[in-house]
């Protein structure tokens, strides 16, 4: 369809513009009319149609619920605007289009997006959420039982319908055995006469007036259970689950007037940093639970200046470069080699042999990666144990790495068999009969004809590889973890790739600091980055020699 | 054409509806459940094992109190999983496990404090109430306590060794006798294992962190990188690779339980998750504390604690604290738990109970003694690594004393 129209196109251009405008609609719906509209066809589209609309319903509600205004009117229009370019019969190309830019966007483009939004932030272990978070949590943790006070035995009673009617805690003293009923105003005591309680614990079974609630009808209400808190003299007296209560106080209390958190009972106070998303007292302590605030250029700033960060890491990225470039290059040769020598076709029984060397790749690579940890241990590995050696191969810096890049091969090479395998077999053999007719030794025919062809098929594969492999972090962290690690050093291994790096950094210690992680992860993409666009270029110029 | 775009039209409106009616299906039959029930609904978070041990308990609860329960098993990063839902509102109401996350689940606001009345905490192990105890509140309900003894094969080694240097004695004659290929399984890999080696590191004389005087962690008096830790670390050379060669760096965590029960050393140091293996191979093993240093400190293991803890962000809270304060603290189910996983019950009445049955329960509680509460402040998660790869270093033959003052300068940095 698109060949007729593009065919007819510059055919009619050539009178002149005016024509071609009537022109134009003409040929398209004649294509159209030709084009055949299946009864399998419709009912794809409508289903996948209703799909998009059921999904987009599906969505609507947590957004409306959460009330992302700007979230659910991106939903919308997005929904509105799949509608309008499929229902219509226009815009084909768009139709094309639109679907992968879609899945662009939720799975490549907003990712970076967030990773470069959440760098500038402090977000991680006891920055997780908001300033009220905070709060909320210092307060209720700070709630300590009053000295001396009762354990009341608790019944959560209603008055009227024990769903809907207002709480009511009715609460026994199992020392004194008096009988009280609290609520948001306060506590009244009960006339014996007026309710009865079970003589062992104290706890009321009914009482006049009110509706006394089974574990069961109580649960539903939850929510307004933990909320009410019935106040006393010395604090107030909360639920502890189901049948218990307490009176208890919050010891530590925010106070907006001063935006600082008071505690009642030393008299210190905690002020609010909003530069550190944390309440920090007088002489720099801290409260443990604290909140996410933008933070700048820190965490940026804290890779380039820290000398236990800086230090190290232009020999990690030294050997990250060496890793990948081994791990990619390795594999491709042994590949090839492979592939050319089981390619030949002199060559016996070369479909068993293509069989047997695809089946490390059929192997889950965690499993693999695991089992060679254990294969280069020194006392107990088959490695040492098969040739007789006492090498501690995780011990030493370059063991450790040569040991790396062997694992990598191992798991690497199938794939790399694959696809050369693959390649050239679309290599047409009449070329490399040319050349030997020529008089070309098979070397020349290789590095002249076939080598050249194999790159212009395989270079894309060869340069996502090298990327996939650059952030390789089960190869690493599944193997020696980084190590070994010098002795006054323990941040930084020599085994270790920029992204284990960064996941110790980020994750090793203290918990995890997502803020920073995605500060380095940035730094990475922007280095892989570059050095694809790189790759690319060349490769597109290779390209145009070539073909 | 027209009538074909209203065609269209008129089945997509059909699909819309059908979805339209899908959402509203899916929310009906849980409507008529709680209805049935007439009660909420708890959920619990668990990993595998114990999860498949609280599941009949939990089910019991819910018939009992007319509401549902539901034990979800998560088998990967429990902690971390936890904190994140519970950030985003989709968390359990009840978590279960070890108490050392505890520091970090109260500053990323995940956990409430439980509140036990006097009666019920004095049913307790009291060094399991210590643990769970976080800034002056209590944070969770323990139910079992677990620490490292040594095991060792008594027909290899009949007599329990009184010091280290006797176990490396009687190691080294056993292999050289060719009876046994190790003298001592001490799990440390090439990046170390401070938990397992932490008794031999007091024995030797040093600390972690030093204590407030409420009794509570300081974080800020740091003992690694002192020089009580590095004559700790000095010790700890002398058995190292280059030493005694009783501890190496190609004992994991993988092989150590396996190399004892496939009778190739004839001492192990691990917690009571051993044992089951060691009966799987029919060894003969008794349990003693882990010896320290000749003429050293008594060597201390770390004791730590499994309990159940209050999501601060549940949804059903108050059914939450009734589990866990009023439930938990039965003996029943915490006999039920110790058949899961053989750990020593943290509830005395339980523990009692079980005693009887199961010889070696008092045996690590003997060799728990000691013992030293694992620290639960959030500073000590700056300890484990920097701490185990000295432990490596050392152990593999690098200079004591230049190695643990890096490794303390690099926690020191690591604490804020």
């Amino acid at each position: 369809m698109s060949t007729s129209l593009s065919g007819s196109g510059p055919a009619q251009q050539a009178p002149g513009r005016g024509p071609v405008r009537r022109g134009l609609p003409r040929t398209s719906r004649t294509a159209r009319n030709h084009a055949p509209i299946t009864a399998t066809g419709l009912a794809v589209k409508v289903v996948l149609l209703g799909l998009v609309a059921g999904i987009a319903i599906w969505a609507a509600f947590p957004l409306v619920a959460a009330e992302h205004w700007v979230g659910l009117g991106i939903l919308a229009a997005t929904t509105a605007g799949l509608g309008y370019l499929y229902l219509g019969r226009r815009h084909i190309p768009a139709k094309y289009l639109v679907p992968g830019t879609i899945f662009l966007i939720a799975f490549q483009v907003f990712p970076v997006l967030y990773t470069a939004s959440t760098a500038f932030t402090n977000f991680g272990d006891g920055h997780r959420g908001s300033k009220d978070d905070a709060i909320v949590a210092i307060q209720t943790s700070s709630v300590k039982q009053v000295p001396g006070s009762a354990q009341y035995s608790l019944s959560i009673a209603t008055q009227g319908d024990p769903t809907t009617g207002a709480l009511v805690f009715l609460l026994g003293d199992p020392k004194t055995k008096e009988v009280f009923a609290g609520d948001a105003g306060g506590l009244r005591r009960l006339d014996p006469g007026q309710v009865e309680s079970s003589s062992l614990t104290g706890k009321v079974t009914a009482a006049d007036g009110y509706t006394v609630l089974n574990i069961g009808q109580a649960s539903v209400r939850s929510k307004e259970i933990t909320d009410l808190v019935v106040p006393t003299a010395g604090g107030a007296i909360r639920s502890n689950g189901l049948t218990r209560a307490y009176e208890g106080r919050a010891v530590r209390a925010y106070d907006a007037g001063c935006d600082c958190v008071k505690d009642s009972e030393t008299g210190r106070t905690w002020t609010a940093d909003a530069q550190a998303g944390a309440f920090v007292a007088a002489d720099g302590e801290r409260l443990t639970q604290g909140w996410k605030v933008n933070v700048g250029l820190q965490n940026f700033s804290r890779v380039l200046t820290d000398d236990t960060i800086s230090g190290p890491f232009l020999g990690t990225l030294v050997w990250n470069f060496a890793f990948a470039i081994a791990s990619t290059g390795g594999t491709f040769l042994l590949g090839m080699l492979i592939a050319l020598a089981l390619h030949s076709p002199r060559m016996r029984g070369s479909n068993l042999y293509r069989v047997l060397l695809i089946l490390p790749y059929a192997m889950p690579s965690f499993a693999m990666l695991l089992v060679w940890r254990d294969l280069f241990n020194t006392d107990f590995g088959l490695v040492n144990n098969l040739f007789g050696l006492g090498v501690d191969w995780f011990g030493g810096s370059w063991t450790a790495r040569f040991a790396v890049i062997l694992v990598q091969l191992w798991l690497g090479y199938p794939y790399m068999f694959l696809v050369t395998t693959g390649a050239l077999q679309a290599i047409p053999r009449e070329l490399t009969e040319a050349t030997s007719v020529d008089g070309a030794s098979p070397w020349q025919s290789f590095r002249a004809v076939t080598l050249p062809l194999l790159l212009v098929a395989l270079s894309p594969l060869l340069i996502s590889s090298f990327a996939y492999n650059f952030n390789n972090f089960n190869a690493i962290y599944l193997t020696t973890e980084g190590a070994p690690f010098p002795a006054d050093n323990p941040t930084n291994g020599a085994t270790d790739l920029l992204i284990t790096y960064t996941y110790r950094l980020a994750f090793g210690a203290q918990g995890a600091e997502f803020g920073f992680a995605a500060a380095i992860s940035l730094l990475i993409f922007t280095i892989v980055a570059v050095v694809s666009a790189v790759s690319f270029r060349r490769t597109r110029k290779q390209e145009e020699v070539y073909s | 054409m027209r009538i074909r775009t209203a065609g269209v039209v008129a089945v997509l409106g059909l699909a819309l509806a059908a979805s339209g009616c899908g959402g509203s299906d899916s929310d009906k039959p849980a409507a008529k459940e709680s209805a049935k029930a007439a009660g909420g609904k708890l959920v619990i978070w668990a990993d595998d094992k114990r999860a498949a041990a609280l599941k009949p308990f939990a089910d019991e609860f819910g018939k009992e109190n007319g509401v549902t329960v539901e034990v979800q098993a998560v088998s990967k990063d429990l902690q971390t999983n936890f904190v994140t839902a519970s950030q985003q509102g989709s968390g359990p109401d009840v978590v279960v496990g070890a108490h050392d996350w505890i520091g970090n689940m109260v500053q990323n606001g995940a956990i409430d404090p439980v509140q036990l009345a006097a009666e019920q905490k004095s049913a307790f192990n009291e060094t399991a109430i210590k643990a769970v105890t976080f800034n002056g509140q209590l944070y969770g309900v323990p139910y079992a306590t677990e620490n490292v003894a040594l095991l060792r094969n008594t027909a290899l080694a009949p007599e329990a060794p009184k010091t280290i240097e006797e176990l490396v004695q009687t190691g080294k004659k056993l292999k050289a006798q060719k009876k046994v290929q190790e003298i001592l399984c001490l799990q440390a890999g090439q990046n170390g294992d401070a938990y397992h080696v932490y008794p031999l590191y007091a024995s030797g004389g040093g600390y972690l962190f030093g204590t407030t005087a409420n009794g509570d962690y300081d974080p800020k008096d740091l003992g690694v990188g002192k020089p009580e830790s590095i004559a700790a670390f000095q010790k700890i050379a002398k058995l190292g690779e280059k030493g005694d060669g009783a501890l190496k760096r190609s004992i994991t965590g993988e092989n150590s339980i396996a190399t004892f029960t496939g009778k190739k050393c004839a001492f192990l140091v691990s917690g009571p998750w051993a044992v089951a293996d060691a009966k799987k191979a029919n060894i003969a093993y008794d349990i003693s504390p882990v010896p320290g240093f000749a003429g050293g400190k008594e060597a201390a293991p770390f004791v730590g604690v499994q309990a159940f803890y209050v999501a601060a962000k549940g949804k059903n809270k108050a059914l939450a604290q009734e589990f866990v304060t009023n439930y938990v603290t039965k003996p029943e189910l915490a006999v039920a738990l110790y058949r899961a996983e053989p750990r020593p019950p943290a509830l005395t009445a339980a523990f009692d109970q079980v005693k009887s049955e199961d010889p070696d329960l008092a045996k690590w509680l003997e060799a728990g003694k000691n013992g030293q509460v694992l620290p639960a402040i959030p500073a000590m998660a700056a300890i484990w690594d920097p701490f185990g790869k000295a432990e490596a270093a050392v152990i593999g033959g690098a200079d004591p004393a230049k190695t643990i003052t890096a490794a303390g300068k690099t926690i020191a940095g690591q604490i804020k």
